[in-house]
This record gives C-alpha cells, sequence and structure tokens, in this order.
C-alpha cells in the first residue's frame, strides 16, 4: 500500500525547458553505456529449464489507471476488474471456455465482492465453469496472481491461466466502531422488546465514531510515507535527488503515452461518462514548483512530499498467461517468457521498502544472470526516495554485507536501462493492479528496445519483496 | 533544581542504552576552522552554525564535570566573539546519551559544603551563560538527558530536538519540553545509531539557521489557549505575596507528606525556588549554590551516593561469562512467581516454557504474563504488536516436552521440601546435562533442595522478590558444591531479566529472608504489646520503610510469613524470638492470610483503596497481650528496636560469611526489603550513624528482652576501634 497521501497532487505546469534538460541527462553522462548491451554477450542463451514447460505471456492489458475520486469513482472493484478482462478478451481473442483458472490480487477489499476475480469473471462472460480466486499481498498482488498461475501452470495443473489486479482508492471500506458492531449484532440476537431497549440504552454518542482503514503498518503503527522518509535519511538520500527522479519518471511517462509506446492501456468506456483512454497522474513539473511543497509525513523537515510519491490511484490490469506448447498450438505469437522469480522479506520498520534490493540479487543468481545481462529494468516506484535508497543499498558494500550476508555490493543499476517508460510515480499505482503492469511494461521494452532478459521487481507493505525474469519471445 | 540534578544522576542508568561510539565522521564540513583539541567539548563550524559536540573522554556517558564544564564555558565565548557564527547546536558524540547529569564523584570528592557550593556555581554559570545566548542555541539530543543535562538542553531560550525510541521522546514534546521529534533511523549506509545522530544534526543545523534568519519562530507554538489562560492567570497570581504563601505552604504539606521529611532536598529546593521569587534571581542562585553545597554533605547524600555505586557493583557478572549461554528457559508452576519471573524473561527475548501441574494453574499464570505486557500496551510503553511477538517466546505447557532443550529451569512450586524433591528429581530425568537447576524459595536451604539430585553442582537458589516484574532484587544462592559455572550462568540469566543482583552463600533464609524475620518477630511482639497495626505502619514508613510493618505482612502472606517463622525458629533458636509464633498460627487458622485472602490486620476489598483494620484481629490480640515494657516503648525506641534487630543480623551475616560484601547487603536491604534508602541500607546506616550508638541501643533492648538483642561480634568489634568503618 503505497503513499496514501492525505491530499492530491496538485496540478503543476510543465516547463519543457527541464523536461529537455533531464531528458537528455542520462544520454548525455552515459552514451557508452548504451552501446554496452549490443555486444554484450549474455551468461546464458536462454532460461529454458529441461523437463520444466516454458510458460508464456500472451498479452497483457490494464485499463488506464486515473487519480482516484475522479472517472472511476462510482463504480466498484468488479467493475474496473471487468473492463480489464473484456478488453484482455477483446486483445487476445482468447476462447472464454479455454480459460481454466482466474486469478486476481486486490488490497482493499469491498466486502460484498470479496472474491473479487469470480465477481468480475462472471460480469464478463466468462464461463460460469471457470474457477477463480483473490489473493492479497499489498504492492505485489498481482504479482502473487501470476506467480500462483505459473505454479499452476508449471505443475500441469492448468494449460491457460488469466491473471489480473484490481484497486478502487475512490472508495474504500469505512466501518462502524467496534462498539457499535457489537450493539448491531446483539440486537440481531436480541429476542424480546425489553432486551432491545436494555441494549440500546447503552448506546454512547462515540459509537459513532468510524473506523478508517488502515494507513498504517499493523505491526508497527507507521505510515508507509513516514518509513519512506525515515528510509531516504538513513541512505541520506536529499529532496532535491528526490524530486529530480520524481521529474524523471513523470518526464518519461508523458514521452511514452506521446509516442503511443504505452500499448497495454485499453479504452474504458465507463457508464454514465466519457470513455477513458489515458492514464492521469501523468503531469511533469519543474523541480522549482516542487521544491515548493511542504513535507507530507515528516513535518517540518522531511524530504517525501506529494510530488516525489506515488498517488491514490483506480485501475485494473489482467494477463494471458499460457503453457508455451499451448500458445503455439492455439496460434498465438507470445510476447515473453515468465522465468525465475523469487519473494523476499525483512525488517517491517526499518527496510519496509527494500524488497527490491534483497529480491534482486536473489532473483539474477537463481536464474544464472548477472546484472549485465539485464536489458531492461523494471522497478516499482513507490517514493523517490525509497528508489534511490535501493539504489544506494545496492550499491554499498557496507549495507549488503551487514544486513544481506554477501559478500559484495550488488552493484549499480544503470539508470539508462531503468523504468524508460515512467512508473509508479507517474502512470499511477493502484496497489493490487501494479504487477501486470510491471510485466508488460518489461515485455513490451524488450520487444521494443531489442533486448533479451528483463528484471522486474518491486517493495511491498509488510517489509516484503518480488523480482522475476521475464524473457523476450523469439521474434 | 540543583537539587534534582544531583537525584537524576542517581536514576541515571535505567533508561541507558550501551552503545560504542563509533569515530564520528562528518561530511560536509565547509568551516575549516582548526579543531581545537580539547577532551571534552570541541566544535566545528557548518556555515554559519556552529556544532558543539560533547564528548567525556573514556566514558559511556557524558557527566557535567569541572573539565567539562570550563571547556564548554571556553567554547561558548569563542562562538559569542565570531561574527562568522549566527547560531549554535549542541550536540554529543555519544549515541543514545546526550548528557546524564552531574558527575557523582565530583561531588562524593567534595570535602566541605563551600566546596560542593561553589560545583554549583560553577554550573550556574554555564547554565546562565546558555540562557543569555545572544545567539539562538538548539539542543539536539539523542538518548537520556537528565538532571544537569536537562537543564544544558532546557532552558526556555533553547530550542530542541530529541531521538528516542521510547515514547518518553514523545511526552517531553507534549509537555513542551522540546520543540521536534527526530525519529531513529534503520540501516542505511552506516550503522543506525550513528546515521540518526548525523541525521539529528544536519536537522538540528538546518534549524538553528532557520532561527538565526527568523525564518523559524524560537517561541514553542503551543496553541493551547487553555495553557496560556493558565500561564498568564498563574503568574499573575504569584504577584500576590497571600497566594504565594499559600502556595509555598501547599507545596511544603505535600512534600513533607511525599517524603515523610526524611529527604532533605525537596524542602531545600522550595525554599531556594522562594528565596528566588521573594528577593530575585541573584538571591535565588546564590541560595541554591549554598543549599546545594549543604544538601551534598548530607547523610542522605552520602547514603544515595552509596547505593548508586553499589548497584552499579551489583549490575556486573563477577563470575564472568558463563560457558554456555541460556537461549531456553523453562519454569515449572506458574503461581504468582513462576509467571512473573515468565514476564521478566519473555520480555527480554527469552525463550521461556512455563509449565504447571494443573491446566487452571497454568491458564493464570499465562493471563498474569499477559495482563502484565498488556498493562504496558496501556500505558504506551509497548505496541500491541511489540507485546503479541513477546508473548509468543512463552509457551504453556503440562508435560515434560522439549525440556531437553532447556538450558536452565526454574522452579517455583509451593514451598514444601518434598515437594521440591519431587520436582527435581522428575526435571533431572529429562533435562540435559548442562542444564542449572534453580530453584526459587525464599526460606528454603539450597543443599537440603540439593541432596536429592544427582548433580548437585549445577543447583543454586535464584530468589525473587514479589511481584517480580516490579521488585529488582534477585537474591542469588550458592551451595558448597554449586560450581562457578552455574553461578556465572544464573547471574548472566538475572542481568537478562533486568535484575540488581546479590550473591550470597546458602543458609536458612539465605541474607535477605534471616534479616527480615528477626524484624517480623519484633513486629508481632510489639502487636502484642498493645500497639495498632495503624500506629505500627506509620512509625515504620515515617523511618524511611516505604511499606509498613503490619502491611508488609499483609502483603507478603501471614502463611509465608508463619512459614518462614517455624524453620528459621527452629535453625537460630531464642535470637528469633520475640512475638509469640502462636499469633500468625491463629490468624493462618481462621485464614486471615493478607491481601490474598481478603483479610490479615486490614481488610481488602477488590476495588477499594482504603483499607479498614479487620476487627476481628482484636479478639486474637487480646488473648496474647503481653506487658509493654515502658523503657522501651517511646516511639523512638519501637522504631530503633525494630531496625537494630535488622541491622544485627545483617552484620551477623557478613561475619558469617553469608555475605560477600557489605555493599551486596545494602543492595539487598534496600532493594529487596525496603530498608530506608535515606539510609543507605543496614552497613552504611552504622558507619553514619555510629556502631557504638548502635550496640548501645542494642544492649539498652538486650538488659529488658534478653539474647534477641545480644550484638554480634564484628558490630561491636566496629564499636571498638572508631575508625573500622565498612566502607572505607
Amino acid at each position: 500500500m503505497t503513499s496514501i497521501l492525505t491530499y492530491t497532487f496538485k496540478s503543476l505546469p510543465s516547463t519543457s525547458k527541464w523536461a529537455l534538460r533531464f531528458s537528455l541527462r542520462p544520454l548525455s553522462c552515459s552514451s557508452q553505456l548504451w552501446a554496452a548491451p549490443a555486444v554484450q554477450t549474455k551468461s546464458k542463451k536462454t532460461l529454458a529449464k529441461p523437463n520444466i514447460r516454458n510458460i508464456v505471456v500472451v498479452d497483457g492489458v490494464r485499463i488506464p489507471f486515473l487519480l482516484s475520486g475522479t472517472s472511476y469513482k462510482d463504480l466498484m472493484p468488479h467493475d474496473l476488474a471487468r473492463a480489464a478482462l473484456s478488453g484482455l478478451l477483446h486483445r487476445t481473442n482468447v476462447p472464454k471456455e479455454v480459460v481454466d483458472y482466474i486469478i486476481f490480487g486486490t488490497v482493499v477489499q469491498e466486502v460484498k465482492t470479496s472474491n473479487v476475480a469470480r465477481e468480475a469473471a462472471l460480469g464478463a462472460g466468462f464461463s460460469d465453469k471457470t474457477p477463480a480466486h483473490t489473493v492479497t499481498m499489498a504492492c505485489i498482488s498481482a504479482n502473487q496472481a501470476m506467480t500462483t498461475g505459473v505454479g499452476l501452470i508449471a505443475s500441469g495443473q492448468c494449460d491457460v491461466i488469466v491473471a489480473g489486479g484490481v484497486e478502487l482508492m475512490s472508495d474504500v471500506p469505512i466501518r462502524h466502531s467496534r462498539k457499535m458492531r457489537k450493539m448491531m449484532l446483539d440486537l440481531n440476537k436480541a429476542k424480546t422488546l425489553g432486551q432491545r431497549l436494555s441494549l440500546i440504552s447503552k448506546f454512547r454518542l462515540n459509537f459513532l465514531s468510524p473506523e478508517l482503514p488502515a494507513v498504517a503498518e499493523f505491526s508497527t503503527n507507521e505510515t508507509m510515507g513516514h518509513s519512506a522518509d525515515r528510509l531516504a535519511a538513513a541512505f541520506a538520500v536529499s529532496r532535491l535527488e528526490q524530486d529530480e527522479y520524481a521529474l524523471r519518471s513523470h518526464t518519461l511517462a508523458k514521452k511514452a503515452q506521446d509516442e503511443g509506446l504505452l500499448s497495454d492501456v485499453v479504452p474504458f468506456k465507463v457508464p454514465g461518462k466519457d470513455t477513458v483512454t489515458k492514464d492521469s497522474g501523468i503531469r511533469p513539473s519543474s523541480l522549482e514548483q516542487m521544491a515548493k511543497l511542504k513535507p507530507a509525513f515528516i513535518k517540518p523537515y522531511g524530504t517525501v512530499t506529494a510530488a516525489n510519491s506515488s498517488f491514490l490511484t483506480d485501475g485494473a490490469s489482467a494477463m494471458l498467461i499460457m503453457a508455451e506448447e499451448k500458445a503455439l498450438a492455439m496460434g498465438y505469437k507470445p510476447k515473453a517468457y515468465l522465468r525465475d522469480f523469487v519473494y523476499v522479506s525483512q525488517d517491517p520498520k526499518d527496510q519496509l521498502l527494500l524488497g527490491p534490493t534483497y529480491a534482486t540479487p536473489k532473483v539474477l543468481e537463481k536464474a544464472g544472470l548477472t546484472m549485465n545481462d539485464i536489458d531492461v529494468f523494471e522497478f516499482h516506484e513507490a517514493f523517490s526516495g525509497q528508489i534511490l535508497a535501493n539504489f544506494k543499498a545496492m550499491d554499498s558494500d557496507w549495507f549488503t554485507q551487514n544486513y544481506m550476508g554477501r559478500k559484495t555490493k550488488v552493484g549499480s543499476l544503470p539508470l539508462e536501462k531503468f523504468n524508460n517508460w515512467g512508473g509508479s510515480l507517474s502512470l499511477g499505482h493502484p496497489f493490487g493492479a501494479t504487477g501486470c503492469r510491471l510485466v508488460m511494461a518489461a515485455a513490451n521494452r524488450l520487444r521494443k528496445e531489442g533486448g533479451q532478459y528483463s528484471l522486474v521487481a518491486a517493495c511491498a507493505a509488510g517489509g516484503q519483496g518480488h523480482a522475476m525474469i521475464v524473457e523476450a519471445y523469439p521474434k | 533544581m540543583v537539587a534534582s540534578r544531583a537525584i537524576g544522576s542517581l536514576s541515571r542508568f535505567s533508561g541507558l542504552r550501551i552503545l560504542r561510539s563509533r569515530g564520528y565522521i562528518c561530511r560536509n564540513f565547509t568551516g575549516s576552522s582548526a579543531l581545537l583539541t580539547r577532551t571534552h567539548v570541541n566544535y566545528g563550524v557548518k556555515g554559519d552554525v556552529a556544532v558543539i559536540r560533547i564528548n567525556s573522554p573514556n566514558s559511556k556517558v557524558n557527566t557535567l564535570n569541572k573539565e567539562l564544564q570550563s571547556e564548554f564555558i571556553e567554547v561558548m565565548n569563542e562562538i559569542w566573539a565570531s561574527d562568522q557564527i549566527r547560531s549554535a547546536v549542541l550536540i554529543s558524540s555519544k549515541p543514545g546519551c546526550f548528557v546524564a547529569g552531574a558527575d557523582i564523584n565530583m561531588l562524593a570528592a567534595c570535602k566541605t559544603p563551600q566546596e560542593a557550593a561553589q560545583v554549583s556555581q560553577e554550573g550556574q554559570k554555564m547554565f546562565e551563560k546558555l540562557e543569555k545566548s545572544t545567539k539562538p542555541i538548539v539542543a539536539a539530543i539523542s538518548g537520556s538527558c537528565l538532571g544537569g543535562g536537562l537543564e544544558v538542553g532546557v532552558p526556555a531560550a533553547f530550542d530542541m530536538m530529541l531521538t528516542g525510541r521510547s515514547i518518553r521522546a514523545d511526552r517531553a514534546k507534549k509537555m513542551g519540553l522540546v520543540d521536534q521529534l527526530v525519529e531513529p533511523l534503520g540501516p542505511g549506509l552506516k550503522p543506525p545509531e550513528e546515521r540518526t545522530i548525523e541525521y539529528l544534526e544536519e536537522v538540528a543545523v538546518s534549524f538553528a539557521k532557520g532561527l538565526a534568519d527568523k525564518k523559524i519562530s524560537s517561541k514553542r507554538n503551543k496553541g493551547l489557549m487553555e495553557t496560556f489562560y493558565l500561564t498568564e492567570l498563574t503568574s499573575y497570581a504569584m504577584t500576590i505575596p497571600f497566594v504565594r504563601q499559600q502556595i509555598y505552604k501547599k507545596v511544603e504539606e505535600q512534600v513533607q507528606k511525599q517524603t515523610k521529611g526524611l529527604y532533605p532536598a525537596p524542602l531545600k529546593i522550595i525554599d531556594v525556588v522562594k528565596t528566588g521569587i521573594e528577593q530575585g534571581n541573584d538571591a535565588g542562585y546564590l541560595a541554591e549554590s549554598q543549599k546545594f553545597g549543604e544538601l551534598a554533605m548530607t547523610k542522605e547524600s552520602k547514603a544515595l551516593m552509596g547505593l548508586y555505586h553499589g548497584q552499579v557493583l551489583c549490575k556486573k557478572n563477577k563470575f564472568g561469562a558463563p560457558q554456555k549461554e541460556v537461549k531456553q528457559l523453562a519454569i515449572l508452576g506458574a503461581g504468582l512467581m513462576g509467571a512473573g519471573i515468565a514476564q521478566v524473561s519473555v520480555d527480554k527475548g527469552l525463550n521461556t516454557i512455563l509449565k504447571d501441574a494443573t491446566l487452571a494453574g497454568l491458564g493464570r499464570g499465562q493471563q498474569q504474563v499477559f495482563k502484565g505486557l498488556n498493562d504496558k500496551v496501556k500505558k504506551k510503553a509497548l505496541t500491541s504488536f511489540e507485546r503479541d511477538s513477546i508473548f509468543s517466546n512463552l509457551t504453556g505447557q503440562l508435560d515434560y516436552q522439549n525440556f531437553e532443550k532447556a538450558d536452565m529451569v526454574i522452579e517455583a512450586v509451593f514451598e514444601d521440601l518434598s515437594l521440591k524433591h519431587k520436582v527435581l528429581k522428575e526435571v533431572e530425568a529429562v533435562i540435559p546435562d548442562h542444564c542449572v537447576f534453580a530453584s526459587n524459595t525464599s526460606a528454603l536451604p539450597i543443599n537440603e533442595i540439593a541432596a536429592v539430585s544427582k548433580r548437585p553442582e549445577k543447583v543454586i537458589g535464584m530468589h525473587y522478590f514479589s511481584p517480580v516484574d516490579k521488585m529488582q532484587l534477585l537474591e542469588i544462592i550458592t551451595t558448597q558444591k554449586t560450581s562457578k559455572d552455574t553461578t556465572a550462568s544464573a547471574v548472566a540469566v538475572g542481568l537478562k531479566q533486568g535484575k540488581v543482583i546479590v550473591v550470597v552463600k546458602d543458609g536458612p533464609g539465605f541474607y535477605t529472608t534471616r534479616c527480615l524475620a528477626p524484624m517480623m518477630s519484633e513486629v508481632i511482639r510489639i502487636l502484642q504489646e498493645g500497639v495498632g497495626p495503624k500506629k505500627l505502619d506509620s512509625l515504620t514508613t515515617s523511618f524511611g520503610f516505604p511499606v509498613g510493618a503490619a502491611t508488609l505482612a499483609d502483603e507478603v502472606g501471614v502463611d509465608v510469613a508463619k512459614h518462614v517463622a517455624e524453620d528459621l525458629g527452629k535453625a537460630f533458636g531464642e535470637r528469633f524470638g520475640g512475638g509469640s509464633l502462636e499469633l500468625l498460627q491463629q490468624m493462618v487458622a481462621k485464614g486471615f492470610l493478607g491481601r490474598k485472602s481478603g483479610k490479615g490486620f486490614y481488610i481488602y476489598q477488590e476495588g477499594s483503596k482504603d483499607k479498614n483494620l479487620n476487627s476481628d484481629m482484636d479478639s486474637i490480640l487480646a488473648g496474647l497481650k503481653l506487658p509493654a515494657r515502658p523503657e522501651v516503648s517511646s516511639d523512638e525506641d519501637i522504631q530503633y528496636r525494630l531496625v537494630t534487630r535488622f541491622v544485627n543480623e545483617a552484620v551477623m551475616c557478613l561475619q558469617e560469611g553469608i555475605l560477600a560484601t557489605p555493599a551486596e547487603g545494602d543492595i539487598g536491604a534496600v532493594f529487596g526489603l525496603g530498608f530506608p534508602p535515606c539510609l543507605g541500607g543496614p552497613f552504611r546506616f552504622v558507619d553514619l550513624y555510629g556502631a557504638q550508638k548502635v550496640v548501645d541501643r542494642l544492649r539498652k533492648y538486650e538488659a529488658a528482652y534478653g539474647k534477641q538483642f545480644t550484638p554480634c561480634q564484628l558490630l561491636i568489634d566496629h564499636a571498638n576501634s572508631p575508625g573500622k568503618k565498612f566502607y572505607p
């Protein structure tokens, strides 16, 4: 559950001068590195393993990610999920009856549709004979949905899986207080008027104060933004660095959007409203404008602001995953292989958002690859400060030796390969749906940019993390 | 305020985190000003902000001593004189400690009140300089800031910040003591403690800049109207002499009530404040330093300082590190004691098995541990998550499963030798060879318990005090056969549990129970002589005991007292005589067991704080009435009859070698039995009061009652050679 910011990101005027300067920066300082991947020979030709089924992504889509409280605000989560499923059906033309199983990730659950996967599938016209379940693992819920599907295919239980995720932060369950709930439940059981009256007589006005969904880590009671601010301070990440990184994310996202690279987005005709076609959170600003914002969590001297955090987002994504032979038999040209993946977890207080640091070297080792083999990095951007802290942690001998039990540092990440089409800071972060967006961005970038291996990584509440290798499908 | 400084320094060790300071590196150090090699205080310049670092050499904490004070004044003068510097940050280079208070050794070294007054004046000068600073100063405080440290940090002219893991930092902010909190950081590119201090400094520097540039207001924005009116009103009211007199009176009454006039410091503080208000600041400061000098020379001051040193001593493991660290603890018996021991173990991260014979008994014990932890959640000392994770260190069970992995078993079953023998044999059948067997008993001799053991070198006594989570003392009892490693292991566990530890030799009643028993015997006699429980309680509390003697019997349990009195009476015979054991026997027969049964000398009702006398006791007391001896029955005599028997027995314990050192005897008596802290413990009392006077008293009572008051040889030796002291 990333940045639950209490106020929305103010629309900041875009200044092209800054954007230009910024987008030039990676080019100007790293022309050598640009050329590097082309001549690089990979540690491994492919990650295919003998006697294990190859699992492929046929395609994936998402509805536009919107700022919460905008066009999707009157819908329910399963409406968004349904739209993503319909979009997937339309994009892939997969016959509904071949889908063996449907899995969705979500974080803040609507109690009426607690198995949102099933409600959405039924509504989207999938066969009522196709089972569906919902998983939750904070910001890596959709990743969990995908890897659950991978497991079902790898073990031979299924051939065709639809995995996805959904989040609707425009509406969250706000409950009556525990005292009020208790009284209402007791009233249900009361048989006589006397019993009812005696229960009602116990009513106090404070019973009416509502219970908001927890915006804080349950174990530590600390909000994620607060933890991110402390993390940034621990790694000495400055406010300016954070603002610069956020600006980069918005600038690159804008560019990708303008160039039509975000091909996973499918339009969504919102009932009673106009058709939504574009992500709404991409707003490149200027460093001067960003510098004016006050810190959002640690006041008055913190460094995490609304402008360098991901914002509350509504959205849904869905992806068609198959065993390779099944996809080929059905005549599909898959986009990518889903390869090795890992889940990690660490201290939810001081290392809440360091999941990628732990997961990256682990998944590389598991796959037998090195950092140099990776052509495309797609990391979930919860906060600028979080991304930069992860960079510094991976590049620090002291941290990796003392906290990760490794002899040497993981290494520095090449920024020119990193989130080149924007990230959660700019595209938005519907908690349950981001995982599929990351994998589709990785697959699409590999096709577009011509690389072979991509590394997807994300942090999640609870001090957890995830990483997966996505391999391009040979053209 | 000055006196509170000394007291602060006494209680400081409670919250210290022991961290080694790793060389402090400051980045972005722009100012090239030469870092003069002062030993305690140094400063550097960041832009136009001076960063003053306090770092007492070769010490875990910073203490205010003469060198620190003079260097500090030097540094401040340079800063005020410099045109380049516009504001300053005051910070400690030691993670987890700002300033712990006045250096106790500095005070102890003072020979005369004048010398101590001088020390105080030096301190005042320093604080005055700070208060009158023309350049804003930000105190950046990480960790303990006590006594004088608080004065450095908090004068009204200051802005400060605080880091700390506990809620206390939070509360300091609420109280308006500090302006800004900085949360401790986790790991980054260097150790968390190091980076946190660096971060604290960075934030403090930006605040100092802001203050100097007038971008930040130095006023504490306590936006509450009530607070404003309240302070306004109070300051107005204080201008009226009559109101002031009333306030002084009220405060004095309050202090008198709480200290019973036994601790002179609080009253002198009121005096000093009074002088300050009535006659102006200068007179106030003068009075403060004079009174401070007087106070530093009092017996009470010496007694408290002695306790401080004793406690430091009893927080060390003089037996060295045990061969095998105890990681798995098992406790037998989930009663009040067993569950209490479990609570202080699990909250330090020890895996603990709590075993009882019945599910109901076990459930009660588990609930006690949970409640102990949950009360801390209610006080916000723990989060509910921390409570749950601490509670998961506890395993409740009815069988001996996993005892084969236990490194130490502490039995806390009922005080019955045959039962203790039974569990010892059962346990020895299942535990591994290296496992220590500790017995929690208040009076049963350990060698008798160990008699049935296959491996007596692994058997030891660990005498906890009730309630275990509140009482700091742990008395460890070694027999002739107990191995040194077993003792080291028991001390290590006790220290981990946060206890102050005295290690004594085995013998009936060990040390603590043995000292208490003759005093309790005297209590009974006094009651039989017609002094009511209420009167007795007030006589003992006004002498400095935290709990009155009759109430103490009720709290300990009349049945326990009877048990102990019978056992020790057998062992020591006439010397432990005095009151009639019959009194306790009749009370037990009637079910007057004290608080636990609802009736003892007093009647206890759930939810009611008032205690009424148990009128059914009248007939028992009337039946056992003894004639009072008028020559030894004045209030003072009654007090001294109790105290001298206690002291005499304590000295005898040292004479017999039960106690290794007088310091342990004093710590045991004060922390375990509530011996008046202002007297410093029985041995310190003999030193300060005079051995001859103690012996004279004993002789006087001996003449009236006989052998029970015969002074022991060691005490007589001390009386005969006035140069002889327990503390050099």
